[in-house]
């Protein structure tokens, strides 16, 4: 069973606004950095990381990460680890 | 009351966590107590059994206000290496200070308030006005919602989705006459400002900076990390704050506090770390002993604190033992920063981004990446020498973060 871009990307959302509440509900366009976009410092990107890692089992290594600074990056990238 | 930073004035019981001729020991959490910097766990320091609690939850009580009497046993804890006096709860057999308990009887719990309302802890604090966006108050008058009811959302301001979630919530569950709101972006910033008028106005701050060269600390770091899962991961953050408590642990004349009872050398370093709040505003609360911790026991440490900035769970003692703060803004682009010490403390460390620059390294000009390093520190007990050679030694221990 495969999960869809729509589910990835609300993973993404949730572990976003675990560290940044107040993204709950806001409309984050998908080709922005998140981390400019919501003031993230890079504790809180780790700790998105982390977020995504407890949802998805997905553990993005370090040199992955600059993948991940966009939504629509980051949805790319959790498809293709996610790929049978 | 005790004071959880020297910016507080007040603070309002929010739970009790003890209660009349329970046991007590050092460092248990007794109290959860709310200042305009969050909710705090305050913790007991002697060994004993609480004779009496003289503050109702939801009492609201200026510092050094008698809140509880210990029975403690034994005599008093002599020689704590702190720097200063750790607040206490009570004294044996008397108080420790005389100021008159009025707590509100009657008035709800803030705590059971907030979880039975699964109301954000800071919106969710008592005060005297209510802050709500228009469309808020006009939901509130449809739906026959009383704004005062309503746990406030994002900031400390009630947005129409939260009152329509109050209205969605069943009405027993709300006390009849609570409190408003108040605004704690508000109330924070009159915190940070206090505190740091006061730091400029008796502090005389002097100021050194210098450039650091630190493409091989970061060339450890990524292969410390190459096959670390991303919960094991180390930030540059923990590199810093290591080399500064490494640092302070050297520094008599830069590590500790000078207060009103005159200056206190810290043995220990307690490294309050700066971190800001989602939402406005600004908290250092200390990481304990952190001259002791390796790289990754201070990733933990770093990591843990942070998380409780957020979500609550600070201790006491974290937010009063300070000895020497670290504030690095390089996520946010700015080369370097002359940062203001946190009062009573002796020295602030500020840290820049690490950029990448023309650099000369071994007899050539090459690219490098390179990080301004600032110190703020007071001229009453130290001078630019010393400073200098404190500067110098959080270089040293920034190029060697594998030593143990």
């Amino acid at each position: 069973m495969s999960v869809t871009d729509e589910e990835l990307r609300r993973a993404l959302l949730e572990a976003i606004a675990a560290v940044a509440p107040e993204s709950r509900g806001a409309s984050i366009p998908g080709d922005v950095d998140v981390r400019e976009h919501l003031d993230l410092d890079s504790m809180d990107f780790l700790r998105v990381l982390v977020g995504l890692k407890e949802r998805l089992g997905v553990d993005v290594p370090e040199v992955d990460a600059q993948h991940l600074v966009t939504l629509d990056g980051a949805v790319a990238y959790l498809r293709g680890r996610l790929a049978p | 009351m005790p004071s959880l930073g020297a910016d507080m004035e007040r603070g309002r019981i929010v739970r009790w966590r003890v209660k009349q001729g329970d046991a007590v020991h050092r460092g248990q959490v007794i109290v959860e107590i709310e200042t305009d910097k969050g909710l705090i766990d305050v913790e007991c320091f002697h060994e004993g059994k609480v004779l009496e609690l003289l503050a109702n939850e939801g009492a609201e009580l200026a510092v050094g206000a008698v809140i509880a009497r210990l029975d403690v046993a034994g005599p008093l804890p002599e020689g704590t290496h702190d720097a200063r006096p750790l607040p206490r709860i009570g004294g044996a057999p008397t108080d420790i200070a005389e100021a008159p308990a009025t707590p509100r009887l009657g008035s709800p719990s803030l705590g059971e308030r907030s979880r039975a309302m699964g109301g954000d802890k800071e919106g969710a604090f008592p005060g005297d006005r209510i802050l709500a966006s228009p469309l808020a108050k006009r939901r509130a008058a449809e739906l026959g919602v009383d704004l005062a009811t309503v746990p406030a959302g994002h900031e400390g301001r009630i947005a129409a989705e939260d009152v329509e979630r109050a209205a969605r919530a069943p009405a027993t569950t709300q006390p009849s006459t609570p409190p408003p709101p108040r605004d704690a972006k508000e109330a924070m910033r009159r915190a940070v400002a206090a505190a740091m008028a006061r730091s400029k106005r008796e502090i005389p701050h002097y100021y050194l900076w210098q450039a650091v060269d630190v493409t091989d600390a970061l060339g450890w770091l990524v292969r410390h990390n190459e096959a670390r899962p991303v919960t094991e991961r180390v930030l540059f953050a923990a590199v810093l704050a290591r080399a500064v408590a490494r640092a302070a642990a050297a520094a008599p004349d830069l590590n500790g506090t000078y207060d009103e009872q005159g200056v206190h050398a810290s043995a220990a370093v307690h490294l309050g770390f700066a971190t800001a709040q989602r939402g406005g505003g600004l908290i250092a609360p200390a990481i304990l002993d952190a001259h002791t911790l390796d790289i990754d026991a201070m990733m933990r440490a770093i990591g843990d604190l942070v998380q409780r900035v957020r979500s609550g769970g600070l201790r006491g003692r974290e937010m009063s033992a300070g000895t020497i703060t670290l504030t690095s803004l390089g996520d946010h682009g700015v080369d370097g920063l002359l940062p203001v010490i946190q009062w009573p403390q002796l020295a602030i460390v500020g840290a820049g981004r690490v950029a990448e620059r023309p650099w000369m390294h071994g007899g050539a000009v090459t690219p490098r990446s390179v990080l301004t390093l600032s110190l703020a520190a007071d001229h009453r007990t130290s001078d630019g020498h010393g400073g200098a050679r404190f500067l110098q030694a959080v270089e040293r221990h920034l190029l060697h973060p594998e030593a143990p």
